[in-house]
Protein backbone atom coordinates (compact mmCIF):
# COMPACT_ATOMS: atom_id res chain seq x y z
CA UNK A 1 0.00 0.00 0.00
CA UNK A 2 1.71 3.24 -0.84
CA UNK A 3 1.51 6.67 0.94
CA UNK A 4 -0.92 8.19 -0.82
CA UNK A 5 -3.59 5.23 -0.70
CA UNK A 6 -3.17 5.67 2.88
CA UNK A 7 -3.78 9.73 3.23
CA UNK A 8 -6.71 8.97 0.94
CA UNK A 9 -8.54 6.61 3.18
CA UNK A 10 -7.17 8.22 6.29
CA UNK A 11 -8.75 11.38 4.51
CA UNK A 12 -11.67 9.98 3.64
CA UNK A 13 -12.56 8.71 7.50
CA UNK A 14 -11.62 11.66 9.16
CA UNK A 15 -13.32 14.80 6.74
CA UNK A 16 -13.94 16.31 10.22
CA UNK A 17 -9.65 16.82 10.93
CA UNK A 18 -7.85 18.55 8.17
CA UNK A 19 -5.45 15.76 7.33
CA UNK A 20 -2.87 17.07 5.28
CA UNK A 21 0.46 15.10 3.28
CA UNK A 22 3.92 16.41 3.52
CA UNK A 23 5.67 14.79 0.46
CA UNK A 24 8.23 17.40 -0.19
CA UNK A 25 11.09 15.02 1.45
CA UNK A 26 12.42 11.52 0.95
CA UNK A 27 9.83 10.40 3.98
CA UNK A 28 6.56 11.38 3.30
CA UNK A 29 4.52 12.36 6.30
CA UNK A 30 1.03 12.23 7.22
CA UNK A 31 0.01 15.59 9.14
CA UNK A 32 -3.08 15.46 11.24
CA UNK A 33 -3.94 17.82 13.58
CA UNK A 34 -3.02 17.11 17.20
CA UNK A 35 -6.25 16.56 18.97
CA UNK A 36 -7.19 13.89 16.51
CA UNK A 37 -4.11 12.18 17.21
CA UNK A 38 -5.95 9.28 19.08
CA UNK A 39 -8.84 8.78 17.22
CA UNK A 40 -6.16 8.42 13.77
CA UNK A 41 -4.34 6.10 15.76
CA UNK A 42 -6.92 4.18 16.75
CA UNK A 43 -8.15 3.86 13.05
CA UNK A 44 -4.31 3.54 11.92
CA UNK A 45 -4.08 0.59 14.30
CA UNK A 46 -7.61 -1.46 14.12
CA UNK A 47 -7.96 -1.30 10.43
CA UNK A 48 -7.90 -4.27 8.25
CA UNK A 49 -5.67 -2.39 5.70
CA UNK A 50 -3.39 -1.26 8.04
CA UNK A 51 -2.41 -3.31 10.97
CA UNK A 52 -0.34 -0.56 12.41
CA UNK A 53 0.41 -2.79 15.56
CA UNK A 54 4.22 -1.28 15.77
CA UNK A 55 5.01 1.97 16.99
CA UNK A 56 8.51 2.26 16.93
CA UNK A 57 9.28 5.59 17.79
CA UNK A 58 7.48 9.04 19.52
CA UNK A 59 10.06 12.52 18.63
CA UNK A 60 9.12 15.26 20.03
CA UNK A 61 10.64 19.04 18.10
CA UNK A 62 10.64 22.68 19.75
CA UNK A 63 11.08 24.83 16.53
CA UNK A 64 11.48 27.36 18.92
CA UNK A 65 9.98 31.03 19.75
CA UNK A 66 10.10 32.40 16.31
CA UNK A 67 8.23 29.74 14.86
CA UNK A 68 6.26 29.27 18.17
CA UNK A 69 5.05 25.64 17.16
CA UNK A 70 6.04 22.42 18.96
CA UNK A 71 6.43 19.03 16.63
CA UNK A 72 5.12 15.17 17.53
CA UNK A 73 6.40 12.66 15.04
CA UNK A 74 4.69 9.15 15.85
CA UNK A 75 7.29 6.34 13.43
CA UNK A 76 4.29 3.50 12.95
CA UNK A 77 5.19 -0.38 11.06
CA UNK A 78 2.76 -2.70 10.16
CA UNK A 79 4.19 -5.88 10.79
CA UNK A 80 1.70 -7.64 9.09
CA UNK A 81 1.56 -5.53 5.66
CA UNK A 82 5.00 -4.66 5.90
CA UNK A 83 4.74 -0.92 5.70
CA UNK A 84 5.85 2.38 7.47
CA UNK A 85 3.94 5.21 8.24
CA UNK A 86 5.15 8.67 9.48
CA UNK A 87 2.37 10.76 11.42
CA UNK A 88 3.08 14.35 12.54
CA UNK A 89 1.43 16.80 14.48
CA UNK A 90 2.20 20.59 14.51
CA UNK A 91 0.59 22.62 17.90
CA UNK A 92 1.58 25.91 18.72
CA UNK A 93 3.87 26.54 22.22
CA UNK A 94 3.02 27.80 25.01
CA UNK A 95 4.98 30.77 26.98
CA UNK A 96 6.40 31.01 29.92
CA UNK A 97 2.75 32.21 31.53
CA UNK A 98 0.27 29.82 30.08
CA UNK A 99 -0.24 26.14 30.51
CA UNK A 100 1.87 23.39 28.79
CA UNK A 101 1.03 22.12 25.07
CA UNK A 102 -1.64 19.41 25.24
CA UNK A 103 -2.07 16.52 22.98
CA UNK A 104 -3.77 13.27 23.65
CA UNK A 105 -2.12 10.01 24.75
CA UNK A 106 -1.59 7.22 22.37
CA UNK A 107 -0.55 5.22 25.07
CA UNK A 108 -3.70 3.27 25.59
CA UNK A 109 -3.13 1.95 22.05
CA UNK A 110 0.48 0.78 21.47
CA UNK A 111 1.88 0.43 25.34
CA UNK A 112 5.16 1.52 23.57
CA UNK A 113 3.75 5.14 24.02
CA UNK A 114 3.70 4.98 27.65
CA UNK A 115 7.46 5.74 28.10
CA UNK A 116 7.96 7.26 25.26
CA UNK A 117 5.24 10.14 25.99
CA UNK A 118 6.88 10.28 29.45
CA UNK A 119 10.02 11.65 27.81
CA UNK A 120 8.57 13.68 25.87
CA UNK A 121 6.61 15.26 28.98
CA UNK A 122 10.15 15.34 31.06
CA UNK A 123 12.39 16.72 28.26
CA UNK A 124 10.60 18.92 26.48
CA UNK A 125 7.12 19.75 28.35
CA UNK A 126 4.60 18.18 26.38
CA UNK A 127 1.30 17.05 28.55
CA UNK A 128 -0.58 13.88 27.46
CA UNK A 129 -4.44 13.87 28.00
CA UNK A 130 -5.25 10.64 29.26
CA UNK A 131 -1.84 9.11 30.17
CA UNK A 132 -1.81 7.21 33.05
CA UNK A 133 1.39 7.58 35.17
CA UNK A 134 2.47 11.47 33.63
CA UNK A 135 5.71 11.52 35.58
CA UNK A 136 9.50 12.44 34.78
CA UNK A 137 10.91 9.08 33.68
CA UNK A 138 14.90 11.00 33.19
CA UNK A 139 15.05 13.42 35.69
CA UNK A 140 14.80 13.66 39.28
CA UNK A 141 11.44 14.66 40.15
CA UNK A 142 12.04 18.09 41.74
CA UNK A 143 13.76 19.22 38.61
CA UNK A 144 12.99 22.44 37.54
CA UNK A 145 12.17 22.88 33.93
CA UNK A 146 12.08 21.00 30.77
CA UNK A 147 15.79 20.94 29.15
CA UNK A 148 15.30 20.52 25.71
CA UNK A 149 13.08 23.30 24.81
CA UNK A 150 14.73 26.08 23.35
CA UNK A 151 14.02 28.56 25.99
CA UNK A 152 15.04 26.49 28.60
CA UNK A 153 17.53 28.24 30.86
CA UNK A 154 18.65 25.91 34.00
CA UNK A 155 18.06 26.56 37.55
CA UNK A 156 21.05 28.10 39.65
CA UNK A 157 21.21 25.41 42.36
CA UNK A 158 20.04 21.85 42.52
CA UNK A 159 20.06 20.42 46.59
CA UNK A 160 21.84 23.52 47.18
CA UNK A 161 25.28 22.05 44.33
CA UNK A 162 25.81 24.74 41.99
CA UNK A 163 24.43 23.57 38.24
CA UNK A 164 26.32 25.30 36.21
CA UNK A 165 29.88 25.17 35.29
CA UNK A 166 31.03 28.41 36.51
CA UNK A 167 30.19 29.48 40.29
CA UNK A 168 26.70 30.95 40.39
CA UNK A 169 26.99 33.67 37.14
CA UNK A 170 24.33 33.03 34.50
CA UNK A 171 25.56 32.40 31.26
CA UNK A 172 26.14 34.93 29.13
CA UNK A 173 23.04 34.35 26.11
CA UNK A 174 24.58 32.33 23.12
CA UNK A 175 25.11 33.70 19.68
CA UNK A 176 24.02 30.55 18.16
CA UNK A 177 21.09 30.97 15.80
CA UNK A 178 19.14 28.02 17.40
CA UNK A 179 19.26 29.77 20.90
CA UNK A 180 18.18 33.24 19.72
CA UNK B 1 50.26 6.07 74.37
CA UNK B 2 54.17 7.65 75.07
CA UNK B 3 56.37 6.35 72.43
CA UNK B 4 59.27 9.09 73.09
CA UNK B 5 60.80 6.66 75.14
CA UNK B 6 62.36 4.82 72.00
CA UNK B 7 63.91 6.66 69.66
CA UNK B 8 62.60 6.30 66.21
CA UNK B 9 62.65 8.60 63.73
CA UNK B 10 59.70 9.80 62.21
CA UNK B 11 60.48 9.86 58.52
CA UNK B 12 62.29 5.91 58.73
CA UNK B 13 59.40 3.40 58.37
CA UNK B 14 60.89 -0.16 59.67
CA UNK B 15 64.11 -0.45 61.02
CA UNK B 16 64.58 -4.09 61.04
CA UNK B 17 67.11 -5.75 63.41
CA UNK B 18 67.25 -9.40 61.94
CA UNK B 19 69.87 -11.17 61.79
CA UNK B 20 71.44 -13.22 58.57
CA UNK B 21 70.75 -16.94 60.29
CA UNK B 22 68.37 -19.03 58.79
CA UNK B 23 65.00 -18.50 60.03
CA UNK B 24 63.77 -20.38 63.31
CA UNK B 25 60.37 -19.09 63.74
CA UNK B 26 61.80 -16.91 66.87
CA UNK B 27 61.20 -14.05 64.75
CA UNK B 28 63.30 -10.62 64.63
CA UNK B 29 62.18 -7.28 65.90
CA UNK B 30 61.00 -4.08 64.15
CA UNK B 31 61.38 -0.94 65.65
CA UNK B 32 58.27 1.70 64.25
CA UNK B 33 56.14 4.42 65.72
CA UNK B 34 52.22 3.61 65.37
CA UNK B 35 51.57 6.52 63.36
CA UNK B 36 53.63 4.86 60.35
CA UNK B 37 52.59 1.31 61.18
CA UNK B 38 48.73 2.87 60.95
CA UNK B 39 49.82 4.44 57.80
CA UNK B 40 51.09 1.46 56.14
CA UNK B 41 48.72 -1.10 56.86
CA UNK B 42 46.19 1.51 55.49
CA UNK B 43 48.08 2.28 52.51
CA UNK B 44 48.95 -1.80 52.04
CA UNK B 45 44.99 -2.51 51.53
CA UNK B 46 42.84 -0.12 50.04
CA UNK B 47 39.51 -1.51 49.56
CA UNK B 48 37.67 0.40 47.31
CA UNK B 49 33.75 0.36 47.12
CA UNK B 50 32.50 -1.30 43.95
CA UNK B 51 30.49 0.51 41.89
CA UNK B 52 30.80 2.86 38.66
CA UNK B 53 29.11 5.36 37.16
CA UNK B 54 29.76 5.03 33.15
CA UNK B 55 32.51 4.02 30.83
CA UNK B 56 35.25 4.63 33.38
CA UNK B 57 33.93 1.62 34.95
CA UNK B 58 35.11 -0.24 31.99
CA UNK B 59 38.47 0.55 32.75
CA UNK B 60 38.16 0.26 36.27
CA UNK B 61 37.16 -3.28 35.55
CA UNK B 62 39.92 -3.71 33.57
CA UNK B 63 41.90 -2.76 36.51
CA UNK B 64 40.38 -5.21 38.70
CA UNK B 65 40.64 -7.95 36.11
CA UNK B 66 43.79 -10.52 35.61
CA UNK B 67 45.79 -8.26 33.46
CA UNK B 68 46.61 -5.47 35.79
CA UNK B 69 45.31 -6.96 38.60
CA UNK B 70 44.77 -4.56 41.45
CA UNK B 71 45.28 -6.75 43.97
CA UNK B 72 48.74 -7.11 43.87
CA UNK B 73 48.24 -3.80 45.91
CA UNK B 74 45.86 -5.58 48.43
CA UNK B 75 43.04 -3.06 46.08
CA UNK B 76 40.05 -5.57 45.87
CA UNK B 77 36.22 -3.99 45.68
CA UNK B 78 33.60 -4.15 48.65
CA UNK B 79 30.40 -5.00 48.34
CA UNK B 80 29.14 -2.37 50.92
CA UNK B 81 30.37 1.13 51.70
CA UNK B 82 30.75 0.09 55.54
CA UNK B 83 34.01 -2.06 54.41
CA UNK B 84 35.15 0.50 52.26
CA UNK B 85 38.48 2.94 52.66
CA UNK B 86 38.27 4.63 49.09
CA UNK B 87 35.47 5.72 46.78
CA UNK B 88 36.40 5.63 43.05
CA UNK B 89 34.01 7.46 41.49
CA UNK B 90 34.17 6.31 38.21
CA UNK B 91 32.20 7.59 35.41
CA UNK B 92 29.38 10.86 34.74
CA UNK B 93 27.90 12.49 38.33
CA UNK B 94 24.12 13.23 37.26
CA UNK B 95 22.39 15.40 39.71
CA UNK B 96 20.16 12.78 40.38
CA UNK B 97 23.02 10.20 41.37
CA UNK B 98 24.70 13.05 43.54
CA UNK B 99 22.52 12.91 46.49
CA UNK B 100 23.48 8.70 46.46
CA UNK B 101 27.09 9.43 45.90
CA UNK B 102 27.16 11.75 48.99
CA UNK B 103 25.58 9.20 51.04
CA UNK B 104 27.02 6.07 50.17
CA UNK B 105 30.55 8.50 51.20
CA UNK B 106 28.59 9.45 54.20
CA UNK B 107 28.61 5.75 54.58
CA UNK B 108 32.31 4.84 54.75
CA UNK B 109 34.25 4.34 58.03
CA UNK B 110 36.39 7.29 58.68
CA UNK B 111 39.36 7.09 57.25
CA UNK B 112 38.36 7.49 53.99
CA UNK B 113 39.70 8.63 50.85
CA UNK B 114 38.17 9.46 47.30
CA UNK B 115 39.55 9.06 43.73
CA UNK B 116 38.04 11.12 41.38
CA UNK B 117 38.30 8.91 37.97
CA UNK B 118 37.84 10.84 34.81
CA UNK B 119 37.36 13.87 33.10
CA UNK B 120 33.40 14.03 33.93
CA UNK B 121 33.77 13.70 37.53
CA UNK B 122 36.87 15.95 37.94
CA UNK B 123 34.78 18.73 36.14
CA UNK B 124 31.75 17.47 34.38
CA UNK B 125 34.25 16.92 31.29
CA UNK B 126 32.29 16.83 27.90
CA UNK B 127 29.29 18.04 29.68
CA UNK B 128 30.55 21.09 30.87
CA UNK B 129 28.74 23.61 29.19
CA UNK B 130 25.59 22.27 28.30
CA UNK B 131 25.39 19.21 30.53
CA UNK B 132 22.34 20.54 32.91
CA UNK B 133 21.91 17.06 34.47
CA UNK B 134 25.81 16.52 35.14
CA UNK B 135 27.54 17.73 38.01
CA UNK B 136 30.77 19.78 36.82
CA UNK B 137 33.04 17.73 39.16
CA UNK B 138 32.41 15.48 42.20
CA UNK B 139 34.48 17.90 44.36
CA UNK B 140 30.92 19.79 44.86
CA UNK B 141 29.73 17.09 46.76
CA UNK B 142 32.26 15.19 48.50
CA UNK B 143 36.08 15.94 49.39
CA UNK B 144 38.56 14.50 46.54
CA UNK B 145 41.73 13.26 47.60
CA UNK B 146 43.05 12.45 44.11
CA UNK B 147 42.11 13.10 40.76
CA UNK B 148 42.88 10.66 37.29
CA UNK B 149 42.59 12.73 34.28
CA UNK B 150 41.79 11.27 31.16
CA UNK B 151 38.50 10.37 29.22
CA UNK B 152 38.80 7.67 30.36
CA UNK B 153 41.83 6.81 31.90
CA UNK B 154 43.95 3.97 31.05
CA UNK B 155 44.28 1.71 33.73
CA UNK B 156 48.15 2.70 34.52
CA UNK B 157 46.51 5.78 34.93
CA UNK B 158 44.16 4.32 38.04
CA UNK B 159 46.85 2.22 38.71
CA UNK B 160 48.98 5.88 39.04
CA UNK B 161 46.30 7.56 41.35
CA UNK B 162 46.00 4.84 43.86
CA UNK B 163 50.35 5.06 44.30
CA UNK B 164 49.29 8.71 44.58
CA UNK B 165 46.98 8.25 47.11
CA UNK B 166 49.40 5.34 48.82
CA UNK B 167 52.15 8.59 49.04
CA UNK B 168 49.50 10.64 50.48
CA UNK B 169 48.80 8.00 53.10
CA UNK B 170 52.19 7.13 54.09
CA UNK B 171 52.85 11.16 54.81
CA UNK B 172 50.17 11.17 56.55
CA UNK B 173 49.95 12.41 60.33
CA UNK B 174 46.00 11.53 61.42
CA UNK B 175 44.82 14.48 63.13
CA UNK B 176 43.94 13.28 67.12
CA UNK B 177 40.82 14.31 68.41
CA UNK B 178 41.11 17.73 70.29
CA UNK B 179 38.54 15.70 73.13
CA UNK B 180 40.67 13.05 73.36
CA UNK B 181 43.38 15.05 73.90
CA UNK B 182 41.95 17.13 76.59
CA UNK B 183 40.51 14.01 78.41
CA UNK B 184 44.41 12.58 78.35
CA UNK B 185 45.62 15.71 79.64
CA UNK B 186 42.96 15.61 82.04
CA UNK B 187 43.38 11.93 83.26
CA UNK B 188 47.76 12.52 83.46
CA UNK B 189 46.92 15.80 85.52
CA UNK B 190 44.85 13.87 88.17
CA UNK B 191 47.31 10.58 88.60
CA UNK B 192 50.95 13.65 88.17
CA UNK B 193 49.86 16.89 89.16
CA UNK B 194 53.02 17.84 88.93
CA UNK B 195 53.68 17.34 85.44
CA UNK B 196 54.19 19.65 83.10
CA UNK B 197 51.93 19.83 79.98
Amino acid sequence: MTFQEITDIVAGRFPEFAVTAETKNPQPALIVPAESIAAVCRFLHEDQRFYFDYLACITAIDNGTTADTMELIYNLTSIPYGIDLTLKSIFPRNTAETTLPSVPTVSHIWRTADWHEREAYDLMGITFEGHPDLRRILLPEDWEGHPLRKDYDAQERYHGIYVRYEDGKPLEPSSHPDRV
Amino acid sequence: MHFKAISVPKSGIFKIFMSERIKTGDGGIILTNAEDLMNWARLSSLWPMGFGLACCAIEMMATYAANYDLERFGIMPRPSPRQSDVMIVAGTVTFKMADRIRRLYEQMPEPRYVISMGSCSNCGGPYWEHGYHVVKGVDRIIPVDVYVPGCPPRPEALIGGFMKLQEKIRGKQEAVPGLFLEMEAAGEKAVYPNLPI
